[in-house]
Parts: C-alpha cells; structure tokens; sequence
C-alpha cells in the first residue's frame, strides 16, 4: 500500500493532477491557491511537464484550452477574482466539448473581496461558468484525501463526458494539513482522443474544435445534444455522503469546509438526543437531488449552512420542492461558522418542529 | 501538359465568404502554397480568430482551432506547449491582435513562444460592420468614429510591427501589403520565412499584412487598393522590423 504522507490541501491537488497524468500547468498568481502553482512551477521542469506563468487568468485558461484541443491532461487554479476571468474561456471550453481541470480555491467576494475562505461563488460554480447554455462538473472535497481522489475522478469524467470539470474548495481546506495516501499514476488512463487537434498526419479528414455555429438551428441541436449528456450524467455521477441521515428529523445540507463544522454540529446535536444528520454534497453538479428526495419522507426539516449569504439553499429548496421547511444559515466574508453557532440553529429548529 | 498553377493542398473545397476585393483570400492562399512547400500539412494546427476570418477552420485543410477573441496566440502557446512537433500558426486581425488580444500579443511575443502569427491590418472590424480599430488612421470615418478619428478622445493607432521589434524573443517582425504581384512575392516570402523559422525554433514570428476592406471602407476594390497606398502604407511602411534569421538584417 502507498505510504501515507502529511500535505497542504493546494500541494495534494498539485501532486494529485501530476499522479493523474496532467503534464500542463498554466496559471497566474493569486491568493490562496499560490501553494498549488508554486508546487507545480517546482515539480513540472524535473518530469518533462510544462508549467507557464500566463500573463491573466483569460490567457491561462485560453493555454489550457489550447492544450486540451491538442489532446493531453492540462489545467489551471485560481481563487476567485480570477474565476471570473477565467469563465470566457470555460464557455469555449464547454461550448468545444473539450475536458480540462480547473481548481477554485474560493475566497471572500465579490469584487475584491478577502483572502479568507468563502463558499461565495457556488452560484457561479453550478449556474454560470460563462455565458451560454452549459454546465460542468463541479465536485466538492472536505478532506485532503478527498481533494486527491477527486482530482483523479474529475480528470476521468471530465474525459469521459468530454467537459470541463471544477473542483470547488475553499481557502481553509486549500491551506490546511492532512495525512494523505497518493494514488499510484496507473489507476487512471488517458482515453485516446481521436477528436483532437494535433495533426492529420496526411491520415485523416481535418479535425475542427469549433463552439461557432451561425445557423441557429445547428446550434439548437448542438445545445439540446450536450444536455442529454448532462441528463445522463445527472442519472449516474450524483455523489453525496450521508451521516446519520436514517433517523434524522432535521437534515443539514452543508459542502466543503462547512460540513466539517457541522460535522461536529451534528454530534453535539445527537448528544443532546436532537436527531440530526446530514447529507454532504460530493458533486455540486450534478447536484444530488435523490438523496435529498429520499429523505423527504423521514426528515422533518433542512438546514442548508454555507459560508455565503445562502446559495445552494437554492438547489436544496428546489430538491424539497415545498414538501418541507428549508432553512438557511450562513457567515460570509471570509468567516468560518463555528460548531455551537450552527447547533443553536438546530436547537432553534427543533424547538419549532 | 504541365500544371504550373493550382488550388493548394491546404485549401479545402470550401467557397471563400469574403467581399469582392478583399485581401483575405490571397493572404490564404499564400499560407496554404507555403504549407504545401514545406510538406507540412500533417503536423500544422492553425487557429481562426474572431472576424471576418472566423472561417477560416473550413478553409484550411490542416487541423484547426476556433479561438475566443484575441486569445489565438495563448490557445497556440498551449496547443505548441502540449505538441512542440506540431507547427501552429495563428490568423488575426487587428482588433483581434491589437486590442482586445494586445495583452495576449506582447506576453506570446516576449516569451518567444515558438509559433507564426499572420496578422492581417485592414483598419477597421470588418465582421461587425466597420468600426473603429486601434489601427484606424487618424481621420479615418468609421461607424464608431463618424466625424473621422479624432485623436484627442480615440488616441492613435498602434504600429504592431515597431513595437513587437523591441521585444528579445521575437525572431521576425516583417510588414508587408498584397497590393500588387511584387509585393505578393514578397509577402509570400516573409510568410514562408515565419513558417521556417518556427521549424528551426527561433521563436515568434509575425507578418503583418495591410490590407484593404472595400466593403466597410465604402469603396469599390481598386479604389481601395489606392486607399491603402495613399494612406495606410505612409503610416504603416512596408519593411523587416526584426529578423534573427541568418541572412536576416539583426542577428
């Protein structure tokens, strides 16, 4: 068994892409992702890889784009000020069909915000990349371990379904320390990629990566074609982590470093003999609206916690659909919810149920 | 018989979609006689801009990306990063190259990111319907500039060429125009020359073509072509800013 190491959140993403194949690195510094482009600047020149200091957030995803066109494993991270740049070319990305990796090491917005970990930009995460009628695949870990092993799986899906992927983390999870088991390189394998643009080699018809379509019925079936494949994709790749959920009468929804508080939240809850549980989101899209229905029956209510002013308290009211109460409860700016802050809301639930 | 004269290879069977009169035609034409010369068909990767070119990924019969506005020369630095052995060449026009890619420019420049930019300067967004470019004249009546560009608010064009020739990692920087058979010639030779010296590594290479817009400029072909000469050639002169190459004129 591969040993087990102690790694920063950005290095084990780093390390985790490297172990995935990725061989192109192209970024532009910002806080608090530096770690990551640091690590790769370090590791990519001594394995024959690339790593390039782009001159903005809009040339380095338009380097990956590039690359992914040419055929290989390539990605990019930022935090977000530099999403945002970054979504004119995920558009194309998507609008290509081409796979690329993309990390959002979130922090305090919007304008400029803070440096300090934020679950802010969910909404443009699942909702709005860039303009146009897309999505990606969005997945969410609350370890170090997990953040490894998502890497790996976004590169797999991202290659699979042929579309961009993001993993969406925050500033803590980026800048903490956890033991970690790397994945040996061969657990993954690049498909061959006969679609792409690098040289016919005089034994082929041309290859075109293309989004442009002026006749506005081929981009209509272009665009319905792309969600079938999220349809499918929202039939088989919704993940979740359920925790006490079986007897649960209030249900916490809650992603990322705010699960980890209200892990502990649910603990204390259950020690007080309040049933409480919680259902941790893994893919925030396809967002996993079964789980969520499949509780409907049992739980009395939701509380959706997030370090924003209540995002994907969208996705969870539109999963419950009115059958019960949702609540919200949110820091933001940078603020990480503490443990009795969320097992007050609880209590306050509780109280009313 | 002998054929002394014949569609390229590179070019597809595709109908060109340009204006009578406009020069994209022949600047395609000379970049698919020197991918056919140079037997290089099968590893080139050329990528359409944002315009009137946008097309241009059904005319050539290499493989081809689209690229977003002004961002050709990063999707080249990632295509040329992820295969070295493939020669990726970039078509651009001047609001693409020279303003919203200008960033995109300078930065594949200096790196001297080793791919050939073609970029055609007719002076005016010809797709969008005749606006002012950031290598309008000054004067110039365009749609956005309808008293003529005022350099007081619209500031003056940028000559691409000079400026791209103070940077290290370029190896040719070469202006030149498709107005008549000798400058054909010589513009066929500068675009060969670009090719070449991405075969031999030595770093960004752009030809800059000044080239006319009959239909946006409002003028019928010829009278255009006497446009360009009068006006845009005493502003943008003909010549090699940079050449590394050997032979070339700074090494």
């Amino acid at each position: 068994m591969a040993e087990k190491v102690l790694m920063k959140g950005n290095e084990a993403l780093a390390e985790a892409a490297i172990c995935a194949g990725c061989r192109h690195f192209f970024g532009y510094p910002i806080t608090p992702q530096t770690e990551l482009a640091a690590y790769m600047a370090k590791k990519m020149p001594k394995i024959g890889g690339t790593y390039l200091q782009a001159e903005s957030e809009l040339a380095a995803i338009n380097m990956v784009l590039g690359a992914s066109a040419a055929g290989v494993r390539a990605m990019t991270s930022s935090s977000s000020p530099g999403i945002s740049l970054k979504t004119e070319g995920i558009s194309y990305l998507a609008g290509c069909d081409l796979p690329a990796l993309i990390i959002n090491v979130q922090r305090g917005g919007p304008g400029l915000g803070g440096i300090q970990p934020s679950q802010s930009d969910y909404w443009q995460a699942t909702k709005a990349t860039g303009h146009g009628d897309f999505q990606i695949l969005v997945f969410a870990p609350s370890t170090i371990q997990e953040m490894v092993d998502l890497v790996f799986l976004a590169f797999d899906l991202g290659d699979k379904y042929r579309m961009p992927a993001m993993i969406l983390l925050d500033g803590m999870l980026g800048q903490m320390m956890e033991p970690v088991v790397l994945p040996e390189a061969g657990k993954t394998v690049v498909p061959d990629r006969p679609w792409a643009a690098d040289g016919h080699k005089n034994k082929r018809p041309h290859n075109i990566i293309n989004s442009l379509y002026l006749d506005p019925l081929k981009l209509e079936q272009t665009n319905i074609e792309r969600f079938k494949r999220y349809e499918k994709i929202k039939g088989t790749e919704q993940r979740c982590e359920e925790l006490h959920t079986e007897d649960a009468d209030i249900i916490i929804v809650a992603y990322g470093a705010s699960s980890r508080v209200c892990r502990n939240a649910v603990a204390a809850a259950r020690a007080q003999g309040i049933k409480a549980g919680m259902i941790r989101p893994i893919t925030l899209w396809p967002f996993p609206v079964d789980t969520i229905q499949k509780r409907l029956v049992s739980a009395k209510a939701f509380l959706t916690v997030e370090m924003s002013m209540g995002q994907m308290v969208d996705d969870v009211r539109l999963a419950v659909n009115g059958a019960k109460p949702v609540h919200f409860f949110g820091r933001t700016g940078g603020i990480i919810p503490s443990p009795p802050e969320v097992l007050e809301q609880i209590e306050l639930i509780n109280g009313g149920i | 018989m002998a054929i002394v004269y014949k569609r390229p290879h590179a070019l597809t069977d595709e109908v060109f979609h340009y204006c009578p009169g406009c020069t994209h035609g022949i600047i395609h034409r000379l970049i698919a006689e020197t991918i056919d010369e140079l037997e290089i068909e099968g590893c080139t990767v050329g990528i359409a801009p944002v315009g009137c070119a946008v097309r241009a990924y059904d005319f050539f019969s290499c493989d081809m990306v689209q690229a977003a506005h002004g961002r050709a020369p990063a999707v080249a630095t990632g295509l040329k990063r992820a295969r070295p052995e493939n020669i990726i060449f970039t078509y651009q026009g001047d609001g693409d190259l020279a303003a919203i890619g200008m960033a995109e420019t300078v930065h594949a420049a200096t790196r001297g990111e080793n791919i050939t930019v073609i970029f055609v300067n007719n002076a005016i967004y010809g797709m969008t319907g005749g606006q002012m470019a950031p290598t309008s004249l000054p004067g110039q009546v365009t749609q956005t500039t309808p008293y003529g560009r005022d350099t007081n608010s619209a500031g003056y064009p940028i000559r691409v060429c000079e400026l791209l020739s103070t940077l290290d990692g370029v190896a040719l920087a070469q202006r030149v125009t498709v107005d008549s058979v000798r400058n054909v010639r010589i513009a066929k030779k500068a675009i060969k020359k670009a090719f070449e010296n991405q075969i031999k590594g030595l770093g960004f290479s752009i030809v800059e073509v000044v080239s006319s817009c009959p239909t946006n400029w409002g003028m019928a072909p010829n009278d255009a072509l006497k446009w360009l000469q009068d006006n845009m050639l005493p502003y943008y002169p003909l010549g090699v800013y940079k050449d590394i190459s050997e032979g070339g004129e700074n090494k």
